[in-house]
């Protein structure tokens, strides 16, 4: 898609939460375009947060978040539970063909060509003669397809997976993963939150470990490893309802995987390999001013 | 038959405005309802019609019975409750129901102090109860020009709307249309309101948005059809409910409204997706 060696998605000391209270703390990386990263961690660990204010939806209360070379509609973010309302009298066609906003807007009538798309999406995600069914007939795993069929046709060159894989079985895990690594190929830029770490091993080249902290972020391989996995649950202890105010500029305490023979660069096959993880080394604080975030 | 269902109508013209009315009522306000059913908001259009009140007293105090001021009125007050109660939702903890809730209950309050300032029990009657029977020329227009406002915004807002209703975080994803469809949708229902309030009173006005769409809906599997039944079964019960009116010679907006209760406790009864239907004798599945 985009040969460009700029990173896509550049996160510069972020610091995301509610209430003041950090979820995502003083994360710096850069992620390049072309990218196919699993987002690990345990629960609590600020996954869904990241997604959300690289979404839009949340606004950082530190740092910030530098999306490069993204056109107006690049983005394609599939929240964890949509917030879809299942008993609305609407057909699968329609929901999938809602994936067209981008080129039909409010008032376009969709073509014979973008029909043929819409059931070509359809056929996809394995849903062909679907088309006609009310979205409430459909079961957890055929929802999940066709809001895959959706996202298929929404065309971003980035793409935001808030956990797929939550409460589906096996083999429609296998079909999404297929089709997570034909976006890959076409060299979309693709983040997605994945509890299974065997999958992650499985499919995922590159692997980013949340513990509210950044914990490491490189190679899959050299991400799971034991001792940063114990890390990580280590840090997600319980949010302190009193923290006092953080007054961080840089965390040292970051692991960089393989930092020395990682650099952003793209091999000719369009498959790109993560930079480190910066460490916040060279943070500028707050922009704007505003109180500081709590330590949690 | 023929004299009881059609002369009512060829013999007198204030049967006439009335059924006109009815059909634009039909038209413009139950699609309306429709999509306050879709978003669950039944209840909020209930509670949006206290809130016009105080506007429509206001007017009414200043002007007495004027249709322009009390109409004016109504809108207004009810815009301000709509983009307050936005504005709270938005910048407070308290959810949607529970802000527009607070401001309605003040709103009607105050609308029934504002309207007994001027004193004649008569009057409240006429706000509350409306009068359908006795539709002017001014008003069958304004009923009219509210229900053709209605239906081209509907026509603008449609895909937006149904999507905000279906998946609102999608649309926020993909375009800035989600406000647009949420503010211009809650117009919609406030002028839709006033609308029905200079038929059958603010009481009431709700009744023929309300109760058609979720008769219909216990019928219809698709949007489109789910609209088209809801506006035939609002116009007929208008209809019904007029002659109802006309030879029982009781008040002609509960008689529509109670025609529109019928209607809504057949189709529970009889309709698909009733309550009888789950309870049926069991019919052979089909393959699978």
């Amino acid at each position: 898609m985009n040969d460009a060696v700029l990173p896509m998605i550049h996160l510069d000391n972020l610091t995301l939460g509610y209430d003041r209270h950090p979820a995502v703390h003083h994360l710096s990386a850069e992620i390049p375009a072309g990218a196919l990263v699993a987002v690990v961690g345990p629960n609590g660990a600020g996954k869904s947060t990241l997604l959300k204010g690289l979404a839009g939806e949340l606004r950082p209360i530190g740092g910030r978040i530098v999306l490069s070379g993204l056109p107006p509609s690049g983005l394609a973010y599939l929240p964890q539970r949509g917030e879809i309302d299942h008993s609305f009298p609407v057909s699968v066609f329609d929901v999938v063909a809602m994936g067209l906003w981008h080129e039909i807007g409010a008032f376009g009538g969709l073509s014979r060509d973008q029909r043929a798309r819409v059931r070509a999406a359809l056929d996809a995600v394995g849903m062909a003669g679907f088309e006609s069914r009310p979205i409430g007939s459909l079961s957890g795993g055929q929802l999940q397809r066709a809001r895959f069929a959706r996202l298929m046709l929404q065309d971003a060159p980035l793409i935001l997976l808030d956990e797929p894989f939550a409460a589906i079985d096996s083999r429609t895990v296998e079909d999404l993963i297929r089709l997570i690594l034909a976006w890959h190929a076409e060299g979309r830029t693709i983040l997605t939150v994945v509890h299974d770490l065997d999958q992650v091993r499985r499919h995922f080249p590159t692997a980013l470990l949340l513990s509210r902290e950044p914990v490491a972020f490189g190679p899959t391989v050299e991400v799971l490893t034991p001792e940063r996995l114990a890390r990580a649950r280590k840090l997600s202890e319980a949010f302190d309802e009193h923290a006092p105010e953080c007054h961080i500029e840089a965390l040292p305490a970051v692991e960089i995987a393989a930092a020395a023979a990682l650099h952003a660069h793209a091999h000719g096959d369009g498959r790109t390999v993560a930079p480190p993880l910066h460490a916040g080394a060279d943070a500028h604080g707050h922009p704007r001013p505003r109180r500081g975030h709590l330590q949690h | 038959m023929t004299d009881f269902l059609i002369s009512p109508f060829t013999e007198f013209a204030f049967m006439r405005r009335a059924l006109a009315g009815c059909l634009a009522l039909a038209l413009g306000a139950t699609p309306v309802g429709v999509f306050l059913l879709l978003r669950r908001m039944s209840l909020m259009g209930d509670a949006m019609s206290h809130a016009i009140l105080p506007g429509a007293a206001l007017g009414y105090l200043a002007f007495g019975l004027s249709l322009g001021a009390m109409t004016v009125g109504g809108i207004v007050a009810g815009l301000v409750v709509v983009f307050a109660a936005g504005l709270v939702t938005r910048a407070s903890v308290l959810k949607e129901d529970a802000s527009l809730a607070a401001f309605y209950l003040v709103s009607l309050a105050a609308g029934v102090m504002i309207v007994s300032l001027r004193g004649r029990n008569l009057d409240l009657l006429h706000v509350l109860f409306g009068s359908v029977l006795a539709l002017d020329d001014a008003s069958l227009l304004l009923i009219a020009s509210i229900a053709s406002v209605t239906l081209v915004c509907l026509a603008v807002l449609f895909r937006a709307l149904v999507m905000e209703c279906f998946d609102p975080a999608f649309l926020r994803g993909v375009s800035r249309w989600s406000p647009v469809a949420h503010y211009g949708f809650l117009m919609l229902v406030v002028i839709n309101l006033v609308s029905g309030f200079h038929a059958l009173g603010t009481l009431m006005a709700v009744g023929i948005m309300i109760l058609p769409s979720a008769a219909a809906r216990l019928w219809a599997k698709g949007l489109p059809m789910l609209l088209l039944l809801a506006v035939l079964f609002a116009f007929g019960s208008g209809a019904a409910g007029l002659l109802l009116s006309f030879h029982a010679d009781v008040p002609a907006g509960p008689a529509i409204v109670l025609v529109c209760g019928v209607v809504y406790f057949v189709s529970l009864l009889a309709a698909p997706g009733g309550v009888l239907a789950g309870r049926l004798p069991v019919r052979r599945h089909l393959e699978s």
